[in-house]
């Protein structure tokens, strides 16, 4: 597993809008968590000092391509076939932390939750995404 | 023409003449590039460039939806306010995005958003980008928002705020 999150890393450092985004990765507990150290440039709402809906959503679809890349084998990252973001609170201007959940991941397709949340409470969700995605290496 | 009509058709006035700076208040939007190009009642266009740092494959090229999630999401936002009758303070409640086919290296990605229905409290919209026309789409979006005055909560919109005011808002 350790190899295989090395592995998520290197495919984030050379994906550019992950860096883009400065997101990371880590193990905690056996878990992978996403951490999106906040930036000005997050903001979508700046008089209530509210990240941008397009930032948490495209850090969501970026944890959860990781979240399958490292349960998988695959070589190229899974693709996108629809999302579903869930906007629950007002994400503020702070960092923000996810984790994925792989709730299936068949020969094709993955169907995968993340979920974020700011602050050390990690049940209280700020923003869920529910994402499928093909796996297939052979497109 | 019923006061209703006619307060839209100020709001969308304003807008229009302001449309570069709705963006521009939207610090993730003006990293990002996003330009709004044309507003209609109910319906808003907008464009964003290709960029090396978009991109989410990068053995393909292919940008990353995140940067089609958020132009789809900020366009509906905009649509929204061309549709009311004085100006409103928006948050999405949930966005679904369909990916219908990658995006091309280094095109520009086009895109247009209408707000189908409102009530008091949520709006309904649709949004699709695309290259050229319609016909050939890389995304599609269904979103609804929440709906609040600005009043009570700030839009963090200067070119929202100020067409509120023009139109005797409570702001």
């Amino acid at each position: 597993m350790k190899t295989r999150l090395s592995e998520v890393q290197t495919f984030l450092d050379r994906t550019p809008f992950a860096r883009f985004l400065g997101m990371r990765c880590e193990m905690k507990d056996g878990e992978l968590i996403a951490t999106l150290p906040f930036q000005d440039k997050f903001l979508g709402n700046v008089a209530i000092n509210a990240l941008h809906g397009g930032c948490t959503g495209a850090f969501l679809e970026l944890t959860a391509i990781a979240g399958v890349f490292l349960e998988s084998e695959m070589k190229q990252p899974p693709k996108p076939i629809n999302i579903t973001v869930d906007y629950l609170r007002s994400a503020k201007g702070e960092d923000l932390y996810a984790r994925a959940i792989v709730h299936k991941l068949g020969q094709r397709m993955a169907s995968v939750r993340a979920e974020a949340w700011q602050g050390d409470d990690p049940t209280k969700t700020v923003t869920a995404l529910q994402a499928h995605f093909l796996v297939s290496d052979a497109g | 023409m019923s006061t209703g009509e006619s307060q839209n058709e100020m709001l969308l006035e304003v807008m229009q003449a302001h449309a570069s700076r709705i963006m521009e208040s939207v610090p993730w939007a003006q990293a990002l590039g996003l330009r709004l190009t044309r507003l209609e009642k109910g319906r808003a266009f907008a464009k964003v460039a290709w960029r090396e740092d978009f991109v989410g494959d990068p053995d393909t090229g292919v940008i990353h939806g995140g940067v089609l999630t958020a132009l789809l999401d900020n366009l509906c936002g905009v649509c929204i306010n061309t549709a009311l009758t004085r100006p409103k303070s928006m948050a999405t409640l949930d966005l679904r995005i369909d990916y219908m086919r990658p995006a091309e290296k280094g095109r520009d990605i086009l895109a247009e958003a209408e707000c189908y229905h409102i009530t008091r409290n949520v709006a309904f919209t649709h949004a699709w980008a695309y290259h050229e026309s319609r016909d050939k789409v890389i995304a599609t979006a269904a979103g609804t928002f929440a709906l609040n005055d600005i009043s009570r909560w700030a839009s963090g919109n200067a070119a929202m705020e100020m067409a509120s005011k023009l139109l005797g808002g409570q702001s």
